[in-house]
């Protein structure tokens, strides 16, 4: 396995970064890592690949994504306000793909959530699609795959 | 004081605490009662499980759940529906697992007996060890009755229970309306969010005949909608009204303008549907293939909901079910048209995304709301639940039903009549199993 250390210490830099980003609550700033037609997706079938042909949990382009934010931040929603603090762990990072255009990494991430006072754990696979550009990356996709995506989940007033 | 003597009163049945505009709150959180109705009502009623468009072929089955028993929907090779009890005949294992899918035989997993779609025995390891003992054709899956009505299908455990087209009743009429979301093409199922909630099956019930919490409780979703789609969204000082249509079912019309689907076809394309429009055109679909489809991809108007575990609600199936007396599972059915036109059914997939499921813009605020009434209905050692509102200014419906304000009450008091008629007859019809607490 031909490994690229200084590609993977900037895929793992930027994903450690939009997770402190969403963590600490920083929605503004993570709207702006985004390419204009970027998609979040969080499906509900795993297996399922043709994401705009299925239901999913949440499938955010630009629009839908500055909505989301606006109703977790504009004090309008009272299970927002309900949110405590959630702490993610991203780990296990590893590059799929790489080329001057488009970079895909795969990683593991175990996500908590304190609400009234109960703990509430999310574990998933992430994949993004990320953009390099001089700034840095964008991404273009990113595919949220919760564990329990087709159990009964409890309610979520946060971003993943 | 009369409330505290009122429940020191040991025997005060559930039937009891439903009085015309108020319910004990024990109701949400007495175990007692929550087994009482699993008997009393679950097993003595039409229960949804599911729709006939997720068993499309032969050997489709789906997952579901009469109250607390786990059942499966299946369609034989023959192309006939069943409702079957998800348990093998021999040591009670269940045989089918997983939501939906395709299968050639239901098989035991612990020593493989395996059952036909229709629920038939077929085939057991080392038979000969039954000679004598049973007959294989007695010991097919138990079924369970079960009636459909446009394509939902409802299964009982009470097997001299009324014929389900008599027990819909005035709920038929809206039912008839709902199933023109396909706009023009038979409704289908096009997927399903599911989430749970820490709190009484009853307070999700109350949820979707109540339109007084709209406004309060999904500002945020409000706020999200362009200016014109808000407008639609604001209704309680509208036209609407809520109707009690007998045996606990009622209907919330919010948006009167939206009752029928197939009315008023030549309205202008609403600003948020002119990208679906444009799709549509360049599929080469007719101007008014093009109004009939957008106008269906709103949904309905209206909120129906049927006792005790369904609900047509403007765009999709609101079903429940009563995990314990302090837990409800809810699943969000997306429909839209078996054929239809994928833009179209793209597009109701993503207005599906936007409210409902635990992702939503809407549901996680009803969520919150519930489970704070959960908590709340534990404080004190007395206290009523309120729903009598506008319980003086009814009027009768074209239908002679009753009929009260688009925020008032009605649907409820409805239910909870329903429920009270159920809770304070005798114990359960003899073919409903035992409940095991």
């Amino acid at each position: 396995m031909k490994s690229n250390t200084e590609l993977l210490a900037k895929v793992t830099e930027f994903i450690g970064y939009e997770a402190d980003l969403l963590d600490h609550k920083g929605y503004q700033e993570w709207l702006s890592l985004w390419t204009d037609s970027g998609l979040y997706i969080v499906p509900t079938d795993l297996n399922e690949t043709d994401y705009l042909n299925t239901l999913n949990l949440a499938l955010d382009d630009a629009d839908m994504r500055r909505m989301r934010v606006a109703r977790l931040i504009n004090g309008e929603s009272v299970s927002a306000d309900s949110v405590g603090y959630t702490v993610r762990m991203m780990s296990r990072i590893r590059v799929l793909e790489a080329s001057d255009d488009v970079v895909v990494a795969r990683c593991a991430m175990t996500l908590n959530e304190l609400r009234h006072g109960k703990l509430v754990t999310y574990p998933a696979n992430i994949e993004y699609r990320l953009v390099p550009t001089d700034e840095g990356f964008l991404v273009d996709r990113k595919v949220v795959k919760l564990l329990h995506a087709d159990g009964f989940l409890r309610t979520v007033s946060f971003i993943f | 004081m009369s409330e505290l003597i009122e429940l020191q009163d040991i025997s005060l049945k559930a039937a009891d605490m439903v009085e015309e505009g108020r319910v004990h709150k024990s109701l949400y959180s007495d175990p007692e009662i929550f087994e009482e109705e699993l008997d009393k009502v679950f097993n003595n009623t039409w229960v949804f499980v599911g729709h006939e468009s997720e068993v499309p072929d032969s050997g489709s089955f789906k997952t579901s759940f009469v109250g607390r028993h786990p059942v499966i929907l299946t369609r034989d090779r023959k192309g006939n529906l069943h409702v079957l009890q998800n348990r093998c005949r021999h040591r009670g294992a269940t045989v089918c697992e997983g939501r939906k899918g395709k299968t050639k035989a239901l098989t035991c997993p612990y020593h493989g007996w395996g059952y036909g779609l229709d629920g038939s025995l077929r085939a057991l390891p080392k038979p000969e060890e039954y000679d004598g003992v049973f007959d294989k054709k007695d010991m097919s899956l138990e079924s369970l009755r079960f009636e459909t009505y446009q394509g939902m299908v409802f299964a009982t455990f009470k097997d001299d229970i009324e014929p389900l087209v008599d027990f819909l009743g005035g709920a038929k009429k809206w039912i008839d309306l709902f199933a023109k979301q396909g706009g023009g093409y038979p409704m289908k199922v096009l997927g399903e969010h599911r989430f749970n909630f820490p709190g009484n099956w009853k307070i999700q019930l109350e949820n979707t005949t109540d339109a007084y919490h709209f406004p309060i409780v999904h500002k945020s979703f409000v706020s999200s909608l362009d200016d014109a789609t808000a407008d639609i969204f604001d209704f309680l000082d509208g036209e609407g009204f809520v109707e009690d249509l007998g045996h606990g079912h009622s209907v919330m019309v919010m948006i009167p303008e939206l009752v029928d689907l197939e009315a008023d076809l030549d309205q202008p394309i609403p600003a948020r549907f002119e990208a679906l429009a444009a799709e549509l055109r360049e599929e080469g679909k007719s101007e008014d293939e093009v109004k009939k489809l957008v106008r269906a991809a709103h949904g309905t108007g209206f909120n129906l909901n049927l006792f005790p575990n369904v609900s047509c609600s403007m765009a999709f199936f609101r079903v429940l079910r009563p995990v314990s007396v302090g837990e409800t599972e809810i699943q969000h059915v997306a429909l839209g048209g078996e054929g239809a036109p994928q833009a179209f059914n793209r597009k109701r997939m993503r207005l599906h995304e936007h409210f409902q499921g635990p992702m939503g813009f809407g549901t996680p605020d009803d969520g919150e709301a519930w489970e704070r009434v959960q908590k709340g209905s534990q404080s004190g050692k007395d206290g009523w639940i309120l729903v009598n509102r506008g319980m003086t200014r009814l009027r009768t419906s074209v239908d002679g039903n009753p009929q009260g304000a688009v925020c008032s009450e009605t649907g409820m008091r409805g239910a909870y009549q329903q429920y009270k008629k159920m809770m304070a007859a005798g114990s359960t019809t003899n073919t409903a199993p035992a409940e095991e607490k």
